[in-house]
């Protein structure tokens, strides 16, 4: 090593060694609790992210990042769990925040996560891990929290035999009944071809749908998996359009996300089988972004409906419509449906913060800030007032479905 | 036994595994013999309608495959950045639309000037780009053996789709692109169905027909300019100067350089025509599938590169086949077998093609230097 390197590089030690000093005695007046976010923020999921994030930040910034009186300091990291690679968020990112969240002891929550698939990775690490408490606002799989759906779910996500996962939003048992309820009811659809992304979340779906729409006496034509990088659909369907008996079906119904190219599939859809009055187009929440009528286009998006939890903004109580103000004040207008439950996942934690706090308990304890997160009842937040089950599901079950129309979704309908 | 005749029979009995894994495992893949029959008797319309698609989308391919083939046959580099120049192709040809104002147009003459100079722009562009890649990225590393040019292919690739991740933000340069974000799909408008309309014609060809088969203007024009351009790259390479000098290159660069050919020209030159054939799909691509999205040249360039390597890697006629080939599969598996499986079913294929014949279906055109 040279001689000026040397002195460069002590120099460069020294100062950072002061810098470090400094930090550690300024933040030494109030204990600091993490709170960190895993959410896909690289993908087209990002529109629909960016303002859960936003959200969580805003409910923060109302408390003053402090608890209990200004006893404890919060910050708040927002991780993504996607991978430029995928696309999409990446089994590998997630277990990576999964094992880095657990590994730091000042984390006290995990909000989290946005994909079911995503979940199904980090429940049990974080579990293992105090438990350290994880809130999503945007997993819909029903088996993460409910028996009856995959073999040995929900047990084998919870190995410390602890739950340690809970959910604002509902759950796709209610949201795959109500998506078949609403076309066989309120659309007359007699016939329906079903198209999957292959996803935890996407098929979940799917398979509540296609069990819902069976039994209400439609037929369902097929149930395929598709190729989620595909350059194009026109094949599936140009076979999708012939599939009852010769003719195209009532309707389509995808279980899918943004990311899994539900764009391309509708564009071709709309080229094979003409615009969406004729034969419907349906999905999930997972579709219903702006990021979905600007891909395709308004034109080709025009008239296709998709469902999410929850009111629209309009049917909103006080306090939902305060968040609604607030967050339009601070980051201007708002159209996705997520930002609310990304506000409730904070507003909760807080709750659940000052309720260690009131009653004398510790709240930089995992354990502590688990037991009063589950212990949720008749709370009165931006969504109305609701309670956690035993199982961590929202007693929530309002669905509202929305229609495409001129370019944004407007709301048609709330349903149980 | 001679040697002959041990590899027929080695061959044969890998032929009889494959199939017999085939029938045992198909129907769970959609291999379901009396299912499709059926299907077929039902709708043989359907049969050419998968057809039709299959050879559009086959076309786009093979037009890609040329510039992974042309690329490997001159210096035995996998030019993974390939596929995501496609992907600037899709990108800088929507730009130019949006420019000069075409996206919002429905004026006839409007729409044909604005997609040509579009055209012109994507091909100019990406074989600049692809010419300034090599440069940089390649040229230094061509004596540095096979590893060190591969792996700064990958960097180049991975470089281009960061880029348009951030290409597919600028909202300012392309008002539709909207404000959601650069990774979600972006709307490429279906100009030349605008385009037709506007002139009173109808999009699908043989709607007059009646017989419920589609074949629009846009896989017309598909497959003409593919066509167009693969015969007049072979008549390039087969009948110029420079397509000789290429040639002679591809087979020795010592030798070829001994003869008193400029290599460095010659291989730029071989990445200049890749490169605006990759633009040129790129176009194809947006007007006839409609979407741009940052992260689409990975798959169509490994299709594009599988099609290259079937077909027998440097071989442009191996490459165009090799092309409509994946296509076609695609096509059926999506039709008639299962969706889900269709890349399981096109790399099944190829794994059995090479395993009976290792150079591709046409043979492998590269140096003997290797």
């Amino acid at each position: 090593m040279s001689k000026r390197l040397f002195v460069l590089v002590s120099l460069v030690i020294a100062t950072s060694m002061v810098l470090a000093a400094c930090g550690g005695g300024g933040a030494a007046s109030a204990k600091t609790l993490k709170i960190v976010s895993s959410l896909p923020m690289t993908g087209s999921s990002l529109t629909q992210t960016q303002t859960i994030v936003n959200a969580e930040e805003l409910r923060l910034a109302q408390a003053n990042n402090q608890a209990c009186g200004g006893k404890y300091a919060l910050s708040y990291e927002a991780w993504d769990d996607a991978s430029a690679a995928q696309g999409q968020w990446d089994p590998a990112v997630e277990t990576s925040n999964g094992n880095k969240a657990a590994a730091d002891p000042s984390i006290i929550a995990y909000l989290g996560t946005f994909n079911s698939g995503a979940a199904k990775l980090s429940i049990p690490i974080l579990d293992q891990a105090g438990p350290l408490v994880m809130i999503s606002p945007a997993n819909t799989y029903p088996g993460l929290t409910k028996p009856g759906y995959g073999p040995g779910e929900p047990d084998v996500y919870y190995p410390a035999g602890i739950r340690n996962y809970a959910r604002v939003v509902t759950a796709d048992d209610v949201q795959g009944k109500v998506d078949a309820n609403f076309m066989s009811s309120q659309l007359g659809v007699k016939s329906v071809y079903i198209l999957d992304d292959q996803q935890l979340y996407g098929k979940g779906v799917a398979d509540v749908f296609e069990a819902t729409a069976k039994s209400l006496g439609m037929t369902v034509l097929g149930h395929d998996g598709i190729d989620t990088k595909a350059a194009d659909y026109k094949a599936l369907m140009t076979k999708i359009s012939t599939s009852n008996n010769g003719n195209p079906p009532d309707a389509i119904f995808v279980g899918m996300v943004i990311d899994s190219n539900a764009t391309q599939l509708l564009k071709d859809k709309v080229a094979i089988m003409g615009d969406n009055t004729k034969v419907k187009f349906m999905g999930p929440d997972g579709i219903q972004t702006q990021a979905m009528i600007d891909g395709a286009g308004a034109s080709v998006a025009e008239g296709i409906y998709a469902s999410v939890a929850g009111l629209p903004f309009d049917k909103l109580t006080p306090a939902g419509q305060k968040f609604l103000t607030d967050y339009q004040a601070k980051y201007g207008k708002l159209t996705e449906p997520y930002a609310i439950y990304g506000y409730e996942t904070m507003n909760v934690l807080l709750a659940a913060i000052e309720s260690v706090c009131a009653s004398g308990g510790d709240p930089s304890n995992r354990k502590a800030v688990r037991d009063a997160v589950f212990a949720t009842k008749n709370f009165n937040g931006a969504l109305g007032t609701w309670s956690f089950d035993a199982n961590g599901d929202t007693s929530l079950t309002d669905m509202s479905i929305y229609q495409a129309q001129s370019g944004a979704y407007v709301a048609v309908g709330t349903f149980h | 036994m001679s040697d002959q005749t041990k590899t027929v029979l080695r061959r044969t009995l890998i032929a009889f595994v494959a199939l017999y894994i085939v029938f045992l495992v198909g129907p769970t893949a959609g291999f379901d013999v009396p299912a499709i029959a059926k299907q077929i008797q039902a709708g043989p319309i359907q049969l050419i309608q998968f057809l039709i698609v299959g050879i559009s989308n086959g076309a786009i391919l093979a037009i890609i495959a040329l510039g992974y083939t042309m690329v490997y046959g001159i210096i035995e580099l996998i030019n993974f950045a390939h596929g995501d120049l496609y992907m600037w192709g899709v990108f800088s040809s929507l730009t130019i639309l949006s420019l000069t104002g075409t996206l919002t147009t429905n004026n006839p003459t409007h729409l044909i000037w604005g997609i040509a100079v579009a055209l012109v722009f994507a091909v100019v562009f990406c074989a600049s780009v692809n010419v300034v890649i090599e440069r940089l990225a390649y040229r230094h590393l061509r004596h540095s053996g096979r590893l060190a040019p591969l792996i700064s292919a990958i960097g180049m690739s991975f470089t281009l789709e960061n880029l348009g991740l951030i290409w597919a933000q600028q909202s300012w340069l392309v008002p539709s692109f909207g404000t959601t974000g650069g990774a979600s799909q972006k709307d490429y408008p279906d100009l030349l169905s605008r385009l037709f309309q506007g002139l009173g014609y109808n999009v699908n060809l043989l709607a007059s027909t009646g017989i419920g088969l589609r074949f629009t203007i846009k896989d017309l024009l598909v497959i003409v300019i593919a066509a167009v351009l693969m015969i007049g790259l072979r008549l390039f390479i087969q009948n110029t100067t420079l397509g000789k000098a290429m040639r002679a290159t591809a087979q020795s660069h010592d030798a070829a350089r001994m003869m008193g050919i400029d290599i460095d020209r010659v291989i730029s030159a071989t990445f200049l025509i890749g490169g605006g054939l990759a633009g040129a799909a790129g176009l194809m691509d947006g007007l006839y599938n409609g979407t741009a999205w940052w992260f689409m040249g990975f798959r169509v360039g490994l299709f594009a590169f599988t099609a290259a390597v079937l077909g027998g890697i440097g071989n442009i006629t191996g490459a165009m086949a090799g092309g409509f080939i994946i296509g076609l599969m695609a096509s059926f598996s999506d039709g008639y077998l299962n969706a889900r499986w269709t890349e399981a079913w096109i790399f099944a294929v190829l794994v059995l093609i090479l395993t009976l014949k290792p150079t591709g279906l046409f043979g492998e055109q590269v140096g003997e230097k290797a």
